[in-house]
């Protein structure tokens, strides 16, 4: 990696030129290519093949490359150089500039850290993200509205019902349709089960993370129990596609709330015993405390919401600040840190998961009565038991499952309380029966980009708890 | 968000150093919107920012085609004072696809005006580092664009390469 390092004076801005050169680019860049693998003959060696062998046909670019089946050039032509020339700051031989990742066990996903290292001092990092985008943006442009939810619940995968909601919302601004009261509540029940089950998530992996292993099994099994509500109301464990717009796909099922009650009784003393493992363990409070720490200006100039910030000191909540779907009919408090380091995130989130367990236990005990999705036949299907007797609900059930439903022209942004932070979906329609943009603000997108700030001038393996209590999740960010 | 009233106070005040800088305003469905010159960008979010809109929460790119001036960057300012949103929102052409990049006011920008120039090729005039984010450095082409064709990339498989040898032509 070292041989790479950059000649002073380079050009600075050759990948932006090359898009920006467009096919005209890569015409140039086929005879460089071929050059540059004559010069390099060793990498053919090493992959165990000679120069012309099979590898090298497949990889060698064809002469005409115009034609529109032609998306990539050749991954040889790439400059690496100018993304090393962003972090070496200092005199070259005193720096060590490495990659951690994109397959990396502690960056909890596919990221790559590039990472400029004097000794065990971290003097830059430079987060590169992409290797899991799935163009899931752009695939629900091709679905028209309710066949998006699934695409969309897949983007965040610890929180996939926040995702849904975040879509759901924006989309009922546009149709301005009312959901009725019991589909809000059931909403508020599914998505603070969310939140508990991404912090228990979070909480394993990151004390896996500085060497403790039965935290990992113990949020895992609290995490299981949850998933199995999940699938006892929705029928899936993850991805449940449970609300739709105007509401929730179905009433939850016999038997639940009992369940439901289990698990609100047994999880406080969960918790419990999480604290006396970990508040006041020794390694944990040296590896977390006066650790990452970045302050609230900072974190605010950076974009950062959730835990993160109110771990800064700043109580925002969306929750209290916005409510939506009924979240002003519960009471509840917004915990907050005092430094900012990273021992606050840990406790923050921890107290967040109590929070949820009020909120969600207030939320069960009035749980209203009555219908659980809008009785509009142009946003909702009907009811099965209809569709034997009237030819009205025929008609609507088949319009629903062939066109969807048309949203009148315009835009809108919904946010809710994600837990990484705030998760917003914008939404344009043209009138039509898809969406014709959809954007999701994914907090762990714009989280991440504070991530250097707080890693620059710790050692490395402060670099990895202060990542660890970031939460990036990497299909929110690459999407 | 502001109601009608104070969001023309608002649009205002967000002209009031250049003529012609707001080119309209919109309230619709809970969502209030100035939409600005591209060339004003700048000196409107920070106009805002002294009305209490102290944080920027999201970019967006959208694609308006077949309208013309096509593409469109929308801000997403958040007041925390105020518990309050408004939006602000430039249009440029395709054929000249350049917007003031706002990163050295707003450092939250960066990632969101790299994606929106990896999927959109709007062009950010300032950026300190405008490369792709999400799709791979030697991509061809801005997929997030209305016309860009679906299912046109060619995937290698071992079946496919021995079925179709010359599959990349």
């Amino acid at each position: 990696m070292s041989d790479e390092t950059p000649k002073p004076g380079g050009d600075p801005a050759a990948p932006a030129a090359g898009e920006a050169a467009g096919p005209s680019h890569r015409e140039q860049d086929a005879p460089a290519t071929a050059g540059e693998r004559q010069a390099a003959p060793d990498i053919a060696d090493l992959l165990g093949g000679e120069p012309g062998g099979p590898l090298t046909a497949v990889a060698d670019p064809p002469a005409d490359q115009s034609g529109p089946s032609a998306y990539r050039v050749q991954e040889q032509s790439i400059d690496f150089s100018a993304q090393l020339r962003q972090v070496a700051t200092r005199d070259d031989a005193e720096l060590l500039t490495i990659n951690m990742g994109p397959h990396h066990p502690a960056t909890h996903g596919v990221l790559r850290l590039l990472t400029t290292l004097e000794g065990e001092v971290v003097r830059d990092v430079k987060p590169i993200v992409g290797y899991l985008h799935t163009g899931i943006e752009k695939t629900a442009e091709d679905k028209a509205y309710w066949k998006a939810i699934p695409v969309i619940e897949r983007m965040d995968y610890l929180a996939y019902y926040f995702n849904a909601m975040a879509y759901v919302g924006a989309v009922e601004d546009l149709l301005e349709v009312e959901v009725p009261k019991r589909a809000q509540y059931l909403r508020v029940i599914h998505l603070e089960l969310n939140r508990i089950m991404s912090h228990l998530v979070w909480l394993g992996t990151t004390m896996l993370d500085l060497g403790a292993i039965s935290i990992f099994w113990y949020a895992f099994r609290e995490r299981e129990t949850i998933l199995d509500l999940f699938e006892y109301s929705s029928g899936q464990r993850m991805h449940t596609r449970y609300f739709q717009i105007g509401g929730v796909a179905e009433d939850i099922p016999a038997g639940w709330e009992q369940s439901l009650r289990r698990f609100l009784v047994e999880m406080p003393k969960r918790i419990d015993q999480y604290d006396a493992m970990l508040k006041r363990n020794e390694i944990v409070l040296r590896r977390l405390r006066h650790v990452g720490v970045l302050s609230a200006e900072q974190l605010q100039a950076w974009g950062v919401t959730g835990p993160l910030l109110r771990a800064a000191g700043v109580p925002w909540d969306l929750r209290k600040a916005m409510p939506s779907s009924s979240y002003e009919d519960f009471d509840f408090q917004i915990p907050v840190g005092t430094e900012g380091d990273n021992y606050d995130r840990y406790l923050v989130r921890v107290a967040e998961m109590r929070q949820s367990l009020r909120i969600i236990e207030q939320a069960i005990d009035g749980l209203p009565e009555g219908p659980w999705i809008t009785e509009d036949r142009k946003v909702a299907l009907p009811p099965r038991h209809e569709l034997a007797t009237s030819m009205e609900a025929l008609i609507h059930h088949f319009k629903l499952v062939t066109e969807g439903m048309r949203v009148p022209a315009g835009e809108a942004y919904h946010a809710i309380e994600g837990p990484r932070g705030e998760l917003g979906c914008f939404v344009r329609s043209d009138g039509s029966s898809k969406p014709a943009r959809v954007h999701v603000r994914d907090p762990s997108f714009v989280n991440l980009q504070a991530f250097g700030d707080m890693a620059r001038g710790e050692y490395i393996a402060d670099m990895i708890a202060t990542l660890a209590c970031l939460d990036p999740l990497l299909g929110g960010i690459d999407r | 968000m502001p109601d009608g009233d104070a969001l023309e106070r608002l649009a205002h005040l967000v002209g009031a150093e250049q003529d012609g800088a707001v080119v309209a305003t919109v309230v619709a469905r809970g969502r209030a919107e100035i939409e600005v010159r591209p060339d004003a960008i700048g000196s409107a979010l920070e106009r805002l920012r002294h009305e209490g809109y102290t944080m920027l929460m999201s970019v967006h790119g959208v694609d308006y085609h077949p309208e013309e001036r096509r593409l469109g960057v929308v801000y997403e300012l958040l007041s925390m004072q105020l518990q309050d949103r408004v939006t602000v929102k430039v249009r440029v052409s395709a054929e000249d696809p350049h917007v003031p990049s706002v990163v050295a006011d707003w450092p939250t920008a960066d990632f969101h005006e790299r994606e929106v120039f990896d999927m959109f090729g709007v062009v950010f005039d300032g950026h300190p580092d405008l490369r792709r984010i999400l799709m791979p450095e030697d991509y061809i082409g801005h997929p997030q664009r209305r016309d860009f064709p679906i299912g046109g990339e060619p995937v290698i498989f071992t079946e496919t390469e021995r079925r179709n040898p010359g599959w990349w032509k």
